[in-house]
Order: C-alpha cells, then sequence, then structure tokens
C-alpha cells in the first residue's frame, strides 16, 4: 500500500518509524524539541529526542562519540553549510574512526541537511555540497530527489552501520509523490530510471531530477527519447547503471546544480570517460551552475542555475553531433 | 577528605605500579626512534610526567567506565589492561597491532577495555567523549567517561561547545584539562588568557556554570581526591566537572618532524630547545611523580625498598617483552588497506 505524502513529511516518517523499530536512534538539533508539545518528544521522550545549541562540532562529534559506544544518532543540522563550520568532525573524524581502529569501532550515524535552496537565500544558505564530501573513504551521501525516496534513504541511512550524510533539497520539500506505507528501504549505490530511455542518457541529483524530467517531456515532443537516471546517493556511486545506460543511448548528459568543478557531474563524467568511452559517440556535456557564488536577485539566480531550458539545449546540441559524426564518416 | 583512609594499601601499590609501566613503555618508545630507527613512522606524543594525574584519576574508575584521551593516547590503555604488546606493535606499524597497522601512535583504540578511540586534531576527542557519555545517559548504564586534553585543547571551539553542550545535558563525564604547561611548542602564558592573568585554568568552568577545580597533578592522590568527587557528581546525575590538572611534560612535544629519509627523534624539551630556559626543565624534574610518590610510599611505610624493586623490574621486563613484541611482528599484507572503510 501507498500513500500520497510530501518529501518532508516522507522524510520525518522515516525518522519515527525507524525511532519505534529501534531505541538506540536517537534525534537531537537546534530549534527542535522546545516544547513538551513536540509531536516527537511525546512519541520518544526527552531522553532520545533533544534540543542542542547552537553548536554543530559538538553536536556533530558527540554524535561521532555516541555511534562509536553503541547509539544511532540522527543530527537534524537544516541547512548543509551549517556543517562546515564542524568540518573536521564530518570529514576527519566521522569517517576515520573505523578505519583508524583496524575496524574495532563503526560509526552509525546521519547528518540530516537540507541544501540547494534556491528561493532567495543568496551566497550563503543555497550551496550545493556534496562534490566536498562525496569523495571522502568512510562517509556515504544520499540525495533524494522524490518523497518516495526521501522515506526508503532515510531509513536505509538510519540502518546503515556507517556515517550517512542525507542530503534533502529544500526546492521539494513540499512536492507530493506516493510513498509505500510501513517498512521501505532504498538501497544505498543503487540508482533509479526515472524515465527509460533510448537517444540520450541524462544523469542527474535532486531538484535537478524533476528539472530534466520536465525537459525529457519537453524534448519527447521533438520525437527524442531521454533516459533519466538519478543515482539517489552519491556514495556508494553506481556507475554501472549509467555506463549500462550509455552503452545503450552512446551520449550523456550530467546535470547538477553546483558549479562545474566541485559537482557530482564531473565526478561521473570521469568515471564515464575511463570505463565507458568506447560506447560515447559524442562528449559528454555538463549542465552546472555557473561559476559564482548563488546571487540574492530572482533574474541573477535564475541565469546561474541548470533549467529545463538548459538541459533540453545541451541534449540538442549532444545529438547534433550525430550529424557531424555521420557527415565525417 | 583523606586519601589515605579512602586507598588501601593495594590500591596505592597499583598506583605506583600503573605509573611505573607507563614511564617504562614511554622511555622505550623514545628509545625506539635511536635503538630502531624507521621502526616508528610519523608523530608520536609522549606520557612521561603525567603518571600521577592519569593513574590518580583513572584509580576512581568503575570497571566499566570509559576513557577518552587525545592522540597522546599511550597511558591511558596501559591502566585500563590494554596488552602493551599490541599497544607497541601498533606504534610499529605492525600486522599484530592492537589496530592491526591503521592508526597508530595517535590513534589507539582499544574498545573490549573501554578506550573507545581518539582523535589526534586538536580538542575534536572532547566532543567524542561527551558522545559517549551521551549513550551512557540514553542507555542508563551506569558508566561515566573520563576525558583527557591538554591546555591547548581548551582553546578549541570543541572545547567550548562540548561543555556547554554536557552541562545543559548533565552528561557522565569529567573533563581533566592537563596543564602541562606547553601546547605543542608554545608555553601556556603566551596563548591562554587565565593564564596570562595567573588565573587558573580551570576557571573556564565558571562560563559553562560548572564547577571547576585546579589540582597539583603530580601528586596521584589529589588528582584522585579532586576526580572522585567530580565522578561522584557525574554518577548521581549532576554533570560535568572541569578539573586542571598541573604537571609538567617531561619529553618535547613529540619525535621530531623530519621528512624521509632524515631520521628523527625526540628534541630537546621546548623550555631549552625554544625558550632556552634550561632551570624550568630543571625545576619540574625535581618534581617528578614518580620518584616523589615512590618516597612517600616508603616514607610512610606502605610498601617496602624490595617490593618496589619488584615492582619496577616486572614494569621493565613488560615493557623490554612488549618492543621484542613489536619487532617480531609481521606487517600487514599491503592489499588489507583498503578493509575497514566501511562496516
Amino acid at each position: 500500500m501507498a500513500k500520497q505524502m510530501m518529501y518532508g513529511e516522507a522524510m520525518a516518517t522515516a525518522i519515527v518509524e525507524e525511532m519505534q523499530r529501534n531505541a538506540d536512534v536517537i534525534f537531537y538539533g537546534q530549534n527542535m524539541a522546545m516544547t513538551e508539545r513536540d509531536p516527537m518528544l511525546k512519541m520518544f521522550g526527552k531522553n532520545r529526542v533533544r534540543l542542542a545549541p547552537i553548536s554543530e562540532t559538538a553536536e556533530i562529534g558527540i554524535a561521532v562519540g555516541a555511534a562509536i559506544t553503541g547509539l544511532r544518532p540522527i543530527v537534524e543540522l537544516w541547512m548543509s553549510e551549517f556543517m562546515l563550520v564542524a568540518m573536521d568532525q564530518v570529514l576527519n573524524e566521522a569517517p576515520r574512526l573505523r578505519y583508524m581502529s583496524g575496524g574495532q569501532v563503526k560509526v552509525p550515524l546521519v547528518l540530516k541537511a537540507g541544501y540547494g535552496f534556491a528561493a532567495g537565500w543568496a551566497g550563503q544558505h543555497s550551496n550545493c555540497l556534496y562534490h566536498t564530501i562525496m569523495g571522502i573513504p568512510g562517509l556515504k551521501v544520499a540525495l533524494p530527489s522524490t518523497p518516495a525516496d526521501a522515506k526508503g534513504l532515510m531509513a536505509s541511512a538510519i540502518r546503515d552501520d556507517n556515517p550517512v550524510v542525507y542530503l534533502h533539497h529544500y526546492m521539494l520539500t513540499l512536492d507530493t509523490g506516493d510513498v509505500p506505507d510501513g517498512e521501505y528501504l532504498v538501497p544505498f549505490g543503487v540508482a533509479d530510471i526515472k524515465r527509460a530511455g533510448n537517444d540520450i542518457t541524462i544523469v542527474a541529483t535532486g531538484w535537478m531530477v524533476k528539472k530534466t524530467l520536465a525537459a525529457a517531456d519537453q524534448l519527447a515532443r521533438e520525437g527524442i527519447s531521454a533516459e533519466v537516471i538519478d543515482p539517489r546517493t552519491l556514495a556508494p556511486l553506481d556507475v554501472d547503471t549509467i555506463i549500462k545506460s550509455v552503452k545503450k543511448t552512446g551520449r550523456l548528459v550530467l546535470v547538477d546544480q553546483a558549479p562545474r568543478h566541485s559537482s557530482a557531474a564531473a565526478i561521473i563524467a570521469g568515471d564515464v570517460a575511463e570505463k565507458g568511452f568506447e560506447y560515447l559517440r559524442a562528449p559528454v556535456v555538463l549542465v552546472t551552475a555557473l561559476d559564482a557564488p548563488v546571487p540574492y536577485s530572482e533574474p541573477l539566480e535564475s541565469y546561474l542555475l541548470p533549467n529545463e531550458d538548459k538541459i533540453a539545449h545541451a541534449v540538442r546540441s549532444v545529438l547534433a553531433e550525430r550529424a557531424v559524426a555521420n557527415l565525417s564518416h | 577528605m583523606s586519601n589515605q583512609n579512602a586507598l588501601g594499601k593495594d590500591r596505592l601499590i597499583w598506583i605506583y605500579t600503573q605509573m611505573a609501566r607507563i614511564r617504562e613503555f614511554e622511555e622505550r618508545v623514545k628509545r625506539t626512534f635511536l635503538e630502531h630507527p624507521g621502526a616508528m613512522r610519523g608523530h608520536t606524543h609522549l606520557a612521561d610526567g603525567a603518571e600521577a594525574s592519569i593513574v590518580g584519576a583513572l584509580a576512581t574508575r568503575n570497571a566499566t567506565d570509559l576513557a577518552m584521551p587525545t592522540y597522546r593516547c599511550h597511558a591511558q590503555p596501559i591502566v585500563l589492561g590494554t596488552s602493551p604488546r599490541k599497544m607497541m606493535a601498533e606504534l610499529y606499524g605492525r600486522k599484530d597491532g592492537l589496530c592491526k597497522g591503521f592508526g597508530g601512535s595517535m590513534h589507539l583504540a582499544d574498545p573490549e577495555h573501554h578506550f573507545p578511540g581518539t582523535s589526534a586534531i586538536v580538542g575534536q576527542s572532547i566532543a567524542h567523549a561527551a558522545g559517549a557519555a551521551l549513550t551512557a545517559q540514553v542507555k542508563n548504564t551506569g558508566q561515566i567517561v573520563y576525558c583527557f586534553f591538554g591546555d591547548g585543547a581548551s582553546k578549541q571551539g570543541a572545547f567550548f561547545e562540548t561543555l556547554n553542550m554536557a552541562a545543559v545535558w548533565k552528561l557522565p563525564i569529567v573533563f581533566i584539562l592537563e596543564n602541562n604547561e606547553y601546547q605543542a611548542y608554545t608555553h601556556v602564558r603566551l596563548e591562554d588568557a587565565n593564564a596570562q592573568a595567573s588565573d587558573p585554568l580551570s576557571q573556564k568552568a565558571a562560563a559553562f556554570s560548572i564547577p571547576g577545580i585546579t589540582v597539583d597533578g603530580t601528586d596521584p592522590l589529589q588528582v584522585y581526591d579532586a576526580v572522585a568527587e567530580a565522578a561522584e557528581r557525574a554518577r548521581a546525575g549532576l554533570g560535568p566537572s572541569l578539573i586542571e590538572s598541573k604537571f609538567y611534560r617531561f619529553s618535547a612535544h613529540g619525535n621530531a618532524i623530519t621528512v624521509p629519509p632524515v631520521p628523527t627523534q625526540f628534541p630537546e624539551h621546548e623550555a631549552i630547545g625554544v625558550y632556552g630556559n634550561k632551570a624550568e626543565f630543571r625545576t619540574a624534574k625535581e618534581r617528578d611523580p614518580i620518584p616523589r610518590f615512590r618516597a612517600q610510599l616508603l616514607r610512610q611505610n606502605i610498601v617496602t625498598e624490595g617490593e618496589l624493586l619488584r615492582i619496577e623490574d616486572s614494569a621493565r621486563a613488560e615493557m623490554d617483552d612488549a618492543v621484542h613484541f613489536a619487532l617480531a611482528s609481521p606487517h600487514p599484507d599491503p592489499e588489507e588497506a583498503t578493509n575497514y572503510v566501511y562496516a
């Protein structure tokens, strides 16, 4: 059974269900559980649901210490940029302790943070920082693009025995979709083909999946059949599904809300260039944010970010390479 | 509180024994650079001078309480019952090392012996220790956590954030600020506002409305008394305390940072090597906690010279054996390097 649910609600549902399932799961963060009326507090009590001060280093560091001693903390960080003040804990503590101990400890924790808030939040609250995180061995990174994935990836993140950075996209919070009832786990490292197609492979994450699907609709009206793939987790990254699609289509466009050199797209392009070069019939094209911080004013912000038209244009240009290739034969 | 009454003969001898074992271990680590050059890589940090403080604190521990120090982490596991053989093998990067050669001197971990792990980024392990205390609180295990860190770490944001949060959440933890006068190479007076004003560093506790006390960290019984009170408070659910334990580190911050193939060894202590203050170092050495506690035990007829010699011989033999074990252990298989990345 499934029911219609908003993305944000789906994520919260997974937290509640996992907390009901396992008493070791705790949940804390800033500006939450402030009064006794708080529903989570009512459900799970003040031992497991807590308010934290504005202290990301301590919040995340305490989660690391709690994780290596037997709890499974979820830290509500609200915005991914707030992790930056605690980057040692995120990049150099949580993913290192297991390895440095020779496998003696595990670090099961979830850092829950929103990102990509393209709604006038300007330079410091709108970023896509997953590129900084995804390449750190020991960390996992999940980026749900649908309500169902929001629930299933959160449940998997909480059950994972490793530190997981769970990044939910602010612009998807109110999107609704079918969400399976009860236990629902989306496995990490398994990309989802959000739309099947034959002419071109488009890889996108988060909000960009929605933009890409809209572009694919537009392209379909022009007779172009695009396959849209959402990796869903960037670490582990399911390169095989992407290569398999490229083998079929011979063409690849990568869409990413981050600037080019700090995008996941650049990493995926590198993997495809190495492992799938023989299948490519045209150069890989990246549709990313322009190389600037995110501006405040709406026209500036829109200009900077990928959108449906930019994606469709990139696809057409890659397909135009076919003509060039054919002429050269 | 009278510690002589609180601690019987066996316990006092136990304290001396652990102090001797730590010193013997650390002396062998230091000598490794000369006797077995190349056996140890990277950076290592010693606890010589800290023995009274560490053992005095851990003497208040219940069997399942946790200890979480920093990268200067050889002493605590020795007290907790970790095998010095495995520790030395870890320092030598060997397969039989405590962490199978994945951590080295700065990253010892032995969860079986209530030693969950360490961080080598100054101050960050303070938060981890509070996290371990959170586990104890949530699971109601009755455990408390002994969190050790240096005067340098008390300038880190992690210190301030964690002490505030531990106080707000009333976590069962004792914060032991080891003031050994030097943050790496910098004297505490040059970087600490309290020290500059000739105030105790334990004054920082007032910022979090928790108890703060300064003790002579060269006397294990003084440390015992202060930590016992803080531990009792933590066990009673009243939250954390901050104890500034003052002693002097007898070795330099760490072995010299050299680039291979230049060999490394321990340089002169910073007091001499950096500040040219031989008198300060000499005075500190005169207050070496080990001979002082030894003399005290003899003076009070708690132990005979013969018993002490047996303890010392046994500590030497144990740590010689640890070195032999480490040297005989093979290096890890290279392809193990990708193990343990994920659970």
